[in-house]
Formats: C-alpha cells, sequence, structure tokens
C-alpha cells in the first residue's frame, strides 16, 4: 500500500496572538511551533496502514522554511520518504495544487490529511486534493477500515456519526479519536537529522484570495462578577433572563 | 451579483441553517444590487423559506443524489450555479457543506472563503471575515476570482424574517450526473439520541476539571436540561477520558458560538477560551477569582461549582418553564 501524508507546522495551541507589523499574519517572534494536532493521527494511521499491508509512507508538507521540521519528527517516526514543497501561503488552493502534484507521480492508494490545521482552520485541503485528483474523501474520519481496494469511515457530523463506504484511491481526513499517536524515540529522532528531505520547486499556481488583514477580536468589558450565595444567584438568573434575555 | 444559496434539508424539512444561509445571501444581494436563488437537495417543503424572504428555488432531483454523496452534491450545485450565471454560491459550514465547497470551489475555479461570520459585498469585492486560530484573530479575506464560494459559520448570521413573507416558486432543476460523480456514499447514520452537539446548540454548559471526577458531570447535565441545552468539556476532562471526544470545545475540539455559554469549572486555558469566545454571552463559574475564563465573561460566579451548579439549575427551573 503506497500512502500519502500531508503535514502542517502551526503555532502551539498556548501560543498568544500578536499581529505582526503588516496586519497581515501573525508576529512569528517566540511562537513555538509544533506538527498540527490533526495531522498526528493522520500520520499514525498512515504508519499502522503500512505495518498492516505494507507499502511505504511518504511525508509532504508544503510551507515555509521552518515548517521542514515537521518532516523530521515524521522521518524520526519511520516514514520511507520526506517531500518538502517550499510556498509560504494562506491560500488553499495552492496549498491543494502543490500536493495534488505530488500525489499525480507517487500515486498513492490513500492520501491521508488532519481534519484542518488549527492555524487558519480552513478545512478546505482535503476535499480540494481529492477534486483535484478526481478521488472520493471522506473528512472527519474518527474510524476508519480498510480490507483490498474498499473502506469504510466513520466521521462526525452534527449530533451523531455517519457511516461512509468508498473505493481507493481515497482522501482521508483525520479526527480526534481515530487512533492513540506514538512518540519519536529518542535514538530515531537523532537518526532523523541525517536522514534526506527532498525539496521541490512549488507549482505556479495563483491564489484565489488575498489576504486583506488580520485583527484581533474585539476585547470584551469587564463582566459582572458574583459571589455564591443564594441571593447572588438569584440576581444573576434574572439578570440572564431580564437584560441578556438568553433564557 | 446573483447569489446561489444551498440550503441544507433534514428529513423533507428545510434546517435551521437554511434560513441562515438565505438571509446572508439576501444581505449580499442588497448590498450588491442583486438577486438571491435558492437550491434545495432532494424533496423538501420549501415553504418555511418564504418566511425568511426567499422567492425563488431549485429543487435538484436526480436518482444518484438518493446516495448522500457529497461529490455529487458538489456536482449539482456548480451545474446549478452556472445554469442560472451565479457570481456567488452560500453554503453553510456545516458537516456536509465543508465537503462540498471545496470541490465546488474547485469546479468553478472559485476561491473559497471558509467558515465565515461576516460577508462584505458593498464595495463591488466579496470580503470575508472569519475566525482563524481558533478564534484568536480574525481575517479579513478578498476573493479574488470571478466566481466566488463561501460558507457561513452556523449560529453567527441570525436568520431574520422578512417584513411580508414571499411565496415561493420552485423550479424543478435536473441536473447532469453520472456513476463516477458518487465517490463516497454515506450508508448508514446513527444520531445522538436525545442529546444536543455543542456545534448546533443555541445554550452550552460546559464542565471542566473543577468537577473533579466524571461521577459529578450529572451537575452539568442537569442544569443543561433544564436550559434546553448541549453538555460541552474542556480538553483536560476529554483527555482523562471523563467524556466524550465529541463535546470537546476548544483549538483542538469544536469552536462553538451559541447564545448562552456556560463554563463550570473551567479555568479559560488559552485553548479553550479560543473556542468558545465568540458566544454571544458567557457564564463563568470558578472557585479561583482570578481564573482567565473571568476575563472573557459577561457573568461571573466565584464559587465552587459543586455547590453552584444545583443552586443555579434551581434558580433557572423559576425562570424557565420546558
Amino acid at each position: 500500500m503506497n500512502i500519502l501524508v500531508g503535514l502542517s507546522q502551526v503555532p502551539d495551541t498556548t501560543t498568544k496572538i500578536v499581529i505582526g507589523a503588516d496586519n497581515k499574519a501573525i508576529d512569528a517572534k517566540g511562537v513555538k511551533y509544533i506538527m498540527n494536532p490533526y495531522d498526528e493521527f493522520a500520520l499514525e494511521e498512515a504508519l499502522r496502514l503500512k505495518e498492516k499491508n505494507g507499502g511505504t509512507v511518504t511525508a509532504v508538507t508544503v510551507g515555509g522554511d521552518t515548517a521542514k521540521e515537521v518532516l523530521r519528527t515524521a522521518l524520526a517516526l519511520q516514514v520511507d520518504k520526506a517531500i518538502f514543497i517550499k510556498a509560504d501561503s494562506a491560500d488553499s488552493f495552492v496549498i491543494a495544487s502543490n500536493l495534488a502534484a505530488v500525489a499525480q507521480e507517487s500515486k498513492p492508494d490513500v492520501i491521508l490529511f488532519g481534519r484542518q490545521s488549527i492555524d487558519y482552520d480552513s478545512f478546505q485541503v482535503a476535499p480540494m486534493v481529492a477534486e483535484l485528483l478526481d478521488m472520493p474523501s471522506v473528512t472527519m474520519t474518527s474510524k476508519l477500515e480498510i480490507s483490498g481496494t474498499s473502506l469504510t469511515a466513520e466521521r462526525d457530523i452534527e449530533g451523531g456519526k455517519e457511516t461512509v463506504s468508498a473505493s481507493l484511491p481515497a482522501v482521508i481526513s483525520a479526527q480526534k479519536g481515530l487512533n492513540e499517536p506514538r512518540y519519536p524515540k529518542l535514538p530515531d529522532i537523532m537518526k532523523a537529522k541525517s536522514k534526506p528531505i527532498e525539496e521541490r520547486a512549488a507549482s505556479a499556481t495563483s491564489a484565489r484570495t488575498e489576504i486583506v488583514s488580520m485583527e484581533l477580536p474585539a476585547a470584551k468589558g469587564k463582566g459582572k462578577i458574583f459571589s455564591d450565595s443564594d441571593g447572588d444567584i438569584s440576581e444573576l438568573v434574572k439578570l440572564l433572563h431580564e437584560e441578556a434575555k438568553v433564557i | 451579483m446573483k447569489i446561489l444559496a444551498y440550503l441544507e434539508t433534514l428529513d423533507g424539512a428545510l434546517k435551521k441553517t437554511a434560513f441562515e444561509t438565505i438571509t446572508a445571501a439576501l444581505t449580499l444581494a442588497k448590498q450588491s444590487g442583486g438577486s438571491v436563488v435558492g437550491l434545495v437537495i432532494g424533496s423538501a417543503d420549501t415553504t418555511q423559506a418564504g418566511v425568511y424572504g426567499l422567492a425563488d428555488c431549485l429543487v435538484a432531483k436526480h436518482a444518484l443524489l438518493e446516495k448522500q454523496s457529497t461529490s455529487a452534491f458538489a456536482e449539482t450545485i456548480a451545474q446549478a450555479a452556472k445554469a442560472e450565471n451565479a457570481d456567488v454560491v452560500i453554503l453553510p459550514a456545516s458537516s456536509t457543506g465543508k465537503e462540498i465547497a471545496p470541490r465546488l470551489a474547485v469546479k468553478l475555479e472559485a476561491g473559497l472563503a471558509p467558515d465565515t461570520v461576516a460577508l462584505d459585498a458593498s464595495g463591488g469585492n466579496l470580503v470575508a471575515t472569519r475566525p482563524v486560530f481558533a478564534g484568536k484573530a480574525r481575517l479579513n479575506v478578498k476573493i479574488t476570482t470571478a466566481k466566488k464560494v463561501a460558507t457561513i459559520r452556523p449560529n453567527v448570521f441570525t436568520a431574520k424574517k422578512a417584513d411580508a413573507a414571499a411565496t415561493v416558486t420552485n423550479r424543478d432543476f435536473a441536473p447532469t450526473l453520472a456513476d463516477n460523480h458518487v465517490k463516497a456514499t454515506v450508508t448508514s447514520v446513527s444520531r445522538n439520541t436525545g442529546k444536543l452537539d455543542v456545534a448546533e446548540a443555541d445554550i452550552i454548559v460546559s464542565g471542566g476539571r473543577g468537577l473533579k471526577g466524571p461521577e459529578n458531570f450529572h451537575l452539568v447535565e442537569s442544569l443543561a436540561g433544564t436550559l434546553g441545552a448541549a453538555v460541552g468539556a474542556s480538553r483536560a476532562v476529554v483527555d482523562a477520558g471523563w467524556r466524550p471526544h465529541g463535546e470537546q470545545v476548544g483549538q483542538t475540539g469544536k469552536t462553538v458560538s451559541p447564545t448562552l455559554y456556560i463554563a463550570a469549572g473551567i479555568s479559560g486555558a488559552i485553548q479553550h477560551l479560543a473556542g468558545m469566545s465568540s458566544s454571544k454571552v458567557i457564564v463563568a463559574i470558578n472557585k479561583d477569582k482570578d481564573a482567565p475564563i473571568f476575563q472573557i465573561a459577561d457573568y461571573g460566579i466565584v464559587g465552587d461549582a459543586f455547590e453552584v451548579l444545583p443552586k443555579l439549575t434551581e434558580k433557572v427551573k423559576s425562570v424557565v418553564h420546558r
């Protein structure tokens, strides 16, 4: 089984966001970057599919220079090949086109992504890649079973789950709960430092969106604070009912 | 601008997101001097759409659409957009809408603004505002292509009834579909019976580590039951296995924008705040008066969630009658 997994690098979830000088992106100073948490589930699933079915796992990253670090982590976890495409774009179509180009060449049976990257939260890349490659896609996958060339997946929907079936090759995006990701071992992290990462030029795809500005959400005024006394709780309920009108 | 509004249905009725989509589309049409056409897939009663001001609606029917394949839905919407010469397609950012929209955008060679909370067509362009970093920042994005696709976040574009209800004219639309358009098919759906989902709820009551153990979540459930609310949870209690993943609110869980969000025993880690700070009214209950959750709360109670929740549930019962 030939597996391709897309990995992205995002600011750590504890990052306090500061807007950069151009007002179009965050200020990267002091920001700790990590592998996108949902991509960890995608990578783990790729490794498990290989362990079960044999084959190869190729990890691919489209991003700025520092994003290469996530490929080192993937190499430490024993992916067979790592491809880095330098394209520092926030446009999902540009990213999807570059990923689809890699897939067109390596002809994977399964392409895995995280359900969304937690920076731009776009949720677009997996279905876009599937559309560009004329493949089925299942997003928000919390359970995946592959037998032969057919797959059954469970995906989260509002208030429940959906069972979806499709044929390979297919694009899958991983939801939390799909598996329990493993951690790389220290000797493997050391060895990964000298493993090759293939670098490729970005395709000449034009962006279809343009960032006008990035801003912080409007700050809230100070709220009304109450004690846990009966009288205070009654007062709060009264305010929720009569002032805020939400109950 | 000519706007195509994709209206989601469930069991033959329009969903709440459909009315929000109509409102968003009509607002854009008004700003840009255009018109709106609705689109439903399969049989549905569209009468209610008129209440929100929609007069013209396509009803797409094809045997292959019964397989509920998002790729076939995307093809159908793309064909409808071309047939109607639509400049903009608006969809809900629901679990289905988020699968359809990227495919649709590729088919129409359109730029896509996903999960938007505001749309502006007043300057001749389409500029979308959307939360990024789970709401820690907002991005204003201009779609630079001729055709444009946007999805709207549920619960944000409040559906507005028209001053005078419109009479909906349904027009049959027969897409040209082949087996190849049906890629992944839905074989079964299981719903969490009697349980509201945080992504759709108007009111959410969330519990965190302050509840000290899974056995105490009945306090949260009881208040939620009284309010007709969904139960949410912090990452800490989901990671500890107290609550299922589906209830997690935050940057690595669900991002929510309910009318009322009650956080009980949640201190307010930045990744939790990111997922719920766009709620309209926030009530925080925490025994630490310096907990970060109080900084974004509209109302706060400094106290132990154990003691406060039962009292709050009792008082709420006296004002809500469900």
